[in-house]
């Protein structure tokens, strides 16, 4: 805050205080201690965006001289205000304010999947409801089933923290409240179920919502089902952003590495190999990397063709947003898969080969901290006569049930190691988790294999950090390459705007959809806003890579050896049949046939 | 949802979504006075001219789906060949308005708001036409009708078929 602020005294409750001007009655409430309850509110403390409709009404306070109670959150302080939080008033209409909003919401909580996570229960509590005095209408509305992202808006307060998440900070635009009254939703245009919207499934609205409103579609009873299948050969992939957050549904710090009890808990849980999604992510780097240094001669030797800059397309709620947003770039995203899919491809090519197991017969699991994924892993181009080469994809959250469902007592696991040979991973393969990863790790092999020479140095700090959008320059021994890393859509728009208008500068361009890369997904355990959360997850990520022995892709030698007895060359005839996708125009429309 | 509210827009329709858009100076806050002015056009907005306001005015589909639903004026159906307006101002309301819509709705087949299916007629609700003397009134199209019973209500629509 600004030093030179124009200060203002009041009165909250016992204490008396000074806040800068501007500084609204809840902000002003905490510095003194004072935690008035807030429901619709959400801060995102890194970004400067606040959602603040004063719709709930549950943060209201009593404000001396003024007739009605007055919002905390949408209340701004002025010089000499005398508020009261907690009189037998303010209490009172609380507790009617949160009866009123439960009279028009479902009573299932003992069988809701938010139940013991749902801030809406966690606040009835708080308040101290006991009782429903009134009854009304209820709001009915379909229920719409998304391959990632369940709506159920009969659970919704409107609150409008979603609409914030995908038009304020994705720009996806998919939500918007709708109609008014007790027919009031928060829906996509025109009340098409998601599939037919912009939806990218990012699913950071699920990550905001304080009910059930909005839940990930949940996959974990077909995975208990096959892991109890003895026909089956079972395995699981972990994607790096996994082990920097799964340990805060074990109520550990945010930032504690849990990658050892992590495999132990899945071994536990019965799957048969227990693999790393990091041996796929030094692939995609093979594969990628190759990608961008071949455009990238071209390019420098004066080639007018090539279409600059490369763009990352590791993460499928951004290939999904330039699907349907930016379809006339299809062209720019590296052609590589995905390392969830590559991972898949591999393992029911290469590694089924290995251990006499026919494709139908190995189940390929993923647990991801992302809600896309469980679309990704449905498209049709990542399937096999109708078989997916991953058939699900779990989240962070649904792991973390699913181990407290097997009585495993997760403190108590002994760190083990993963499985060979798709469990083994270079430093490179771990910061896929975190915003500016992808490319650091690209960098740290494009580099050499473009100059021949050892990279001068292994942690490009440059590249790190929480800005929504950072760029700058690597000097590749004598050749200055620009690179761009954006992360949240709402930074990818900037960029691919600039892109599509000719002013963009950059070689290479890392895009994440989730602000904070991975470690910020939709599937990660929910950090409500709060920056400090990402931060430690990240320096996680970051430990995790410098620990490890071997940094570079390029080094690990299973990828070497991958490339030997199977593959051939990053970008052959079957590295691109089994490793690259093609892209397809699935911009929305609305229109048929009939002339107006 | 409803089903019938595309459209296949012409080139000179777009142009007209895109004159208005401009005279706003494409301006999100102006939303409202757009959907206006393209309505009175059009005469409804159906989803495909709300889906070229949004591109016009780079906003999301479901903000404009968001404003245009939520405001009563506006509609996503077509009026019908002969809109059929009858008041519910306090004069005609006293008077049985009621029910002479009922009549309506029954005659018809079809709720206040919606439209015939031959595109014909379309039913609405209107205060107080300032013809109180007259109550209670039914409008069609242009042409105003005046102490309408419900027994009259077959014989008015008669003259439009």
């Amino acid at each position: 805050m600004a030093e030179n602020k124009e200060m203002i005294s009041l009165t909250i409750d016992k204490h008396q205080l000074e806040v800068p001007k501007g500084t609204t009655v809840l902000d002003a409430a905490k510095l003194v201690g004072i935690d008035i309850p807030t429901l619709c509110h959400m801060k995102l403390h890194n970004m400067g965006i606040e959602n603040k409709p004063a719709g709930c009404r549950i943060c209201v306070v009593e404000v001396q001289g003024r007739r009605n109670l007055a919002p905390s959150c949408a209340t701004e302080a002025t010089d000499g205000m005398v508020i009261k939080t907690n009189s037998m008033r303010v209490l009172n209409a609380r507790q009617t304010v949160m009866e009123l909003i439960l009279s028009d919401h479902p009573a299932d909580c003992l069988t809701c999947v938010k139940s013991g996570d749902c801030e809406l229960q966690s606040m009835a509590h708080r308040l101290g409801v006991r009782e429903i005095r009134y009854q009304g209408e209820q709001s009915c509305y379909r229920e719409d089933f998304s391959p990632s992202i369940i709506r159920d808006m009969d659970k919704c307060i409107m609150c409008r923290r979603c609409e914030m998440m995908c038009n304020e900070v994705q720009t996806v635009g998919a939500l918007s409240g709708v109609h008014r009254g007790f027919n009031a939703v928060v829906s996509p245009a025109f009340e098409m179920d998601l599939v037919n919207s912009v939806c990218t499934y990012c699913g950071q609205c699920v990550a905001v919502c304080p009910t059930g409103a909005l839940t990930e579609v949940n996959h974990t009873n077909e995975v208990i089902k096959l892991l109890a299948d003895p026909t089956k050969t079972v395995i699981v992939q972990t994607a790096p952003a996994v082990r920097a957050a799964l340990g805060e549904e074990f109520d550990k710090e945010p930032g504690t590495l849990v990658t050892g009890k992590m495999v132990a808990a899945l071994r536990e849980l019965g799957f048969d190999y227990v693999f790393d999604t990091d041996f796929a992510a030094d692939l995609t780097i093979m594969e990628e990397g190759t990608e961008l240094l071949g455009r990238l001669n071209k390019y420098l030797s004066g080639d007018k063709e090539v279409k600059m800059p490369i763009l990352t397309s590791c993460c499928p709620a951004w290939v999904n947003f330039f699907e349907k947003q930016f379809p006339d770039l299809l062209d720019i995203p590296s052609t590589a898969r995905s390392p969830q899919q590559m991972f898949g491809s591999i393992a029911k090519t290469y590694f089924a080969d290995k251990i006499g197991v026919k494709r139908e017969d190995l189940i390929v699991v993923s647990i991801m901290p992302c809600l896309a994924k469980k679309y990704e892993c449905q498209r049709d181009e990542f399937k096999v006569d109708g078989d997916p080469d991953v058939n699900f994809a779990l989240s962070t959250r649904e792991l973390a049930a699913l181990i407290k469902h097997a009585n495993i007592d997760f403190d108590s696991l002994h760190e083990e190691d993963f499985d060979r040979p798709l469990g083994e991973s270079s430093g490179a393969g771990v910061i896929f988790g975190a915003t500016g990863g992808v490319i650091e790790a690209a960098v740290r092999t494009a580099y050499e294999l473009h100059t021949g020479k050892p990279l001068p140095k292994l942690d490009y700090t440059e590249l790190r950090g929480l800005e929504g959008f950072r760029q700058a320059v690597i000097d590749f021994d004598g050749t200055p390459i620009s690179i761009g890393i954006a992360h949240g859509l709402g930074n990818a728009r900037k960029l691919l705007e600039c892109i599509r208008e000719n002013k963009c500068v950059y070689h290479a361009i890392e895009i994440m959809s989730c602000p904070g890369g991975c470690i910020g997904g939709g599937g990660q355990p929910l950090h409500h806003g709060h920056s400090e959360i990402l931060k430690a997850r990240m320096e996680a990520i970051y430990r995790e890579d410098a620990g490890k022995p071997i940094r570079k892709s390029h080094e690990n030698p299973y990828i070497t050896k991958l490339y030997e007895e199977f593959l051939g060359a990053p970008l052959s005839k079957k590295a691109h049949h089994l490793l690259h996708t093609n892209y397809f125009d699935r911009k929305i429309k609305f229109e048929d046939s009939k002339e107006c | 949802m409803a089903d019938n509210i595309t459209i296949k827009l012409k080139k000179e329709d777009n142009e007209f979504i895109e004159k208005v858009c401009a005279s706003f100076n494409y301006s999100k806050t102006e939303l409202i006075n757009v959907l206006h002015q393209v309505q009175e056009h059009f005469g409804y907005l159906p989803a495909e001219v709300q889906e070229k306001i949004a591109s016009e005015l780079k906003m999301s589909v479901a903000k404009v789906f968001g404003v245009v639903t939520f405001y009563s004026f506006f509609t996503m159906l077509p009026k019908g060949e002969f809109p059929i307006s009858i008041c519910t101002g306090t004069a005609c309301y006293v008077r049985g308005a009621e029910k002479v819509l009922d009549e309506f709705r029954k005659q018809l087949n079809i709720e206040v708001g919606q439209t015939t299916p031959d595109g014909k007629f379309s039913l609405g609700c209107l205060r107080c036409v300032g013809a109180c003397g007259l109550a209670p009134v039914v409008m069609v199209g242009e042409k105003t009708f005046g102490r309408v019973s419900a027994d009259k209500v077959e014989e008015i629509l008669a003259e439009f078929r």
